[in-house]
């Protein structure tokens, strides 16, 4: 079970907003580059975030993690969120976020505030959100992808297996 | 049912008939990696084997074109990463100033039917020669990279039947731009957008290279013309004619939607601030006497010698604006060099223009053409996200060379068509 509170995006969040270009030069230390997470999408995020006083859950709106295929903006999301909650994701995003063993559900968020207490049941596929009183069924983790989450990402996937298998 | 191109291609590989919506596993014919995600698809590669590696050294291959040459010690230490892993494993490398890794890929590396990936999301230029061409994470690549072989969800198709002639002032841009107007940046999620009808013998393949660059803006996997003719004589000239091999999806294969392009009809378009899928003519945007402060010529999407010769034609003669400082990156090397001897880029100086080095140029916004603050930028290349420039206080808009050599020289933006 997941729990934390909600941290509200909107719509067209892309891996440019997510990890702009000028930070390029930190990929390679991401616990500098962290600091610059979503820093022209919402500048308090990081700051907030980083106290760690708090879990939160990134949500965003449709078509979430568009752009680039750089895997850093989804490394730096599962630094600071153990899930990313959207209606709709941009394709590279989404199979990244998978690999790397963080959960990417499909959910209809505009019924999320920020703020919002959610608990996700990755097993039983729903988000309930806390604050408001009701349950949001998440669309299904193909199952391909559902492999790779459930060895906790495609590194540990392929350590094990040696191959890919499905 | 027949199959669409990239069930063809995908059932060649695996010798079995696939089909749209499977789970496959298929053989690579080239990874690549650049400078920006390089790096970590090494980490990931020394996680998984203890030590660099590659399946096959001359299917992996390694390009410096985001931040070359160095503007700074980290990204040199990026790019000797490169260099490094390389010597270490044998695996293709291409240096500063060779060129961006799409062009790269279409000039020396990537046949018809091949299936390529790249740890870029521009990867799928490489469709413009029948290929199966897409982008992943860092850590899918370091897969292929190991395994020699990834896999894929075989994508639904929609398809885009061309037809008519562009019209005077409309290019390939404006297709690609009218598409992500149409269906949205999210219209092609998990697909492929194919090509198809009468209308493709207007497109060279410097005009497909465009289009299919642009695929992942409307959120597909991939874009992909069939092989014909054109991609014949472009293999032949990159020497590589032996290369070619024709290739069309069935005339009864089974798409998701079909749409039909006319080009008589196509008009010049513009995406304006902060997405591509915020498409305009050009006509409208140009009432609002937008005054231009860079304009910037280049980038996978349009840095070929087709584009420079379009944009050439039109500043011989004329001088840019003074107020619009008018940046142009070839693409690559070749794409240099052939435009240094067809004098385009004694027409770019004449001009006042400044001509860099072979790569991305702005576009990746770590260098060589960041906005200043509430500046506005007309650019070639396919994203005009917030920030994308290297600034977020300011604003890209994203057109065909034609109209931004236009806005270069009037200093606002302007209809390519009172200028060509
Ligand atoms: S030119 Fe721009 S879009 Fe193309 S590979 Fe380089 S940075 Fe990416």
């Amino acid at each position: 079970m997941i729990r934390g509170k909600a941290w509200k995006f909107g719509d067209d969040i892309s891996t440019d907003l997510i990890t702009a270009g000028r930070y390029y030069h930190l990929r390679s230390n991401m616990n500098e580059l962290v600091k610059h997470i979503f820093e022209d999408a919402d500048i308090n995020f990081a700051k907030e975030v980083l106290k760690r006083e708090q879990v939160y859950i990134v949500v965003g709106g449709r078509n979430f993690g568009k752009g680039s295929s750089r895997e850093h903006a989804a490394r730096l999301i599962k630094m600071v969120s153990p899930a990313v909650l959207a209606k709709s994701f941009a394709r590279i995003f989404y199979r990244n976020c998978f690999n790397l063993g963080l959960p990417a559900l499909i959910v209809d968020t505009d019924k999320i505030e920020h703020g919002d207490e959610l608990e996700i049941d990755l097993a039983k596929g729903r988000v309930r959100n806390l604050t408001k009183n009701y349950e949001l069924n998440f669309s299904p983790i193909p199952e391909s992808l559902q492999k790779i989450l459930q060895e906790g990402g495609i590194i540990e996937y392929i350590k094990k297996y040696r191959d890919i298998k499905f | 049912m027949g199959l669409t191109l990239c069930e063809r291609i995908l059932s060649d590989k695996l010798n079995r008939e696939v089909k749209a919506g499977e789970i496959v596993v298929s053989p690579v014919d080239m990874t690549i990696v650049q400078d920006g995600t390089g790096p970590l698809t090494f980490d990931v590669i020394k996680e998984i084997m203890g030590k660099e590696y590659v399946f096959d050294p001359k299917k992996a291959l390694l390009v410096i074109d985001h931040t070359g040459p160095s503007p700074r010690v980290e990204l040199s230490n990026f790019q000797l990463a490169l260099r490094n892993f390389s010597k270490n494993t044998g695996a293709l490398l291409r240096d500063v100033g060779e060129g961006i890794s799409h062009i790269l890929l279409a000039e020396d590396y990537v046949k018809p039917g091949d299936v390529v990936v790249g740890a870029d999301s521009h990867t799928s230029t490489s469709g413009g020669l029948g290929a199966f061409a897409t982008g992943m994470g860092s850590t899918d690549i370091a897969i292929a990279m190991i395994l020699g072989k990834i896999w894929f969800r075989v994508p639904e198709t929609l398809k885009f039947n061309l037809k008519g002639k562009f019209q005077k002032g409309v290019y390939s841009k404006d297709i690609i731009l009218h598409i992500i107007g149409t269906i949205g940046e999210e219209g092609g999620n998990y697909k492929a957008m194919e090509y198809g009808g009468e209308g493709l013998k207007e497109l060279s393949m410097d005009a497909r290279f465009t289009v299919t660059s642009m695929a992942q803006e409307a959120g597909a996997k991939l874009g992909i013309f069939p092989s014909d003719e054109n991609t014949k004589k472009h293999l032949e000239e990159n020497g590589r004619g032996k290369d070619w091999k024709p290739l069309k999806a069935d005339d009864d294969a089974n798409y998701e939607k079909v749409y039909e392009i006319n080009l008589d009809e196509l008009e010049p378009l513009i995406s304006i601030p902060h997405n591509p899928g915020n498409v305009k003519k050009v006509k409208e945007v140009e009432k609002e006497n937008i005054k231009v402060n860079q304009v910037f010529i280049g980038t996978c999407t349009n840095g070929r010698l087709e584009d420079l010769r379009i944009a050439a034609k039109i500043l011989k003669g004329n001088r840019v604006h003074k107020d619009t400082r008018t940046l142009i990156y070839p693409a690559s090397r070749k794409i240099y060099h052939q435009a240094l001897k067809e004098g385009l880029i004694d027409t770019f100086i004449e001009a006042g223009a400044v001509v860099g080095i072979p790569g991305c140029g702005a576009c990746p916004g770590i260098h060589q053409g960041i906005l200043g603050d509430n500046e506005v930028c007309v650019a070639t290349q396919n994203r005009n996200f917030k920030g994308r420039l290297g600034n977020p206080n300011s604003y890209i808009y994203l057109s065909s060379p034609a109209t931004a050599a236009s806005c270069a020289i009037a200093g606002k933006i302007v209809d390519p068509r009172e200028y060509v």
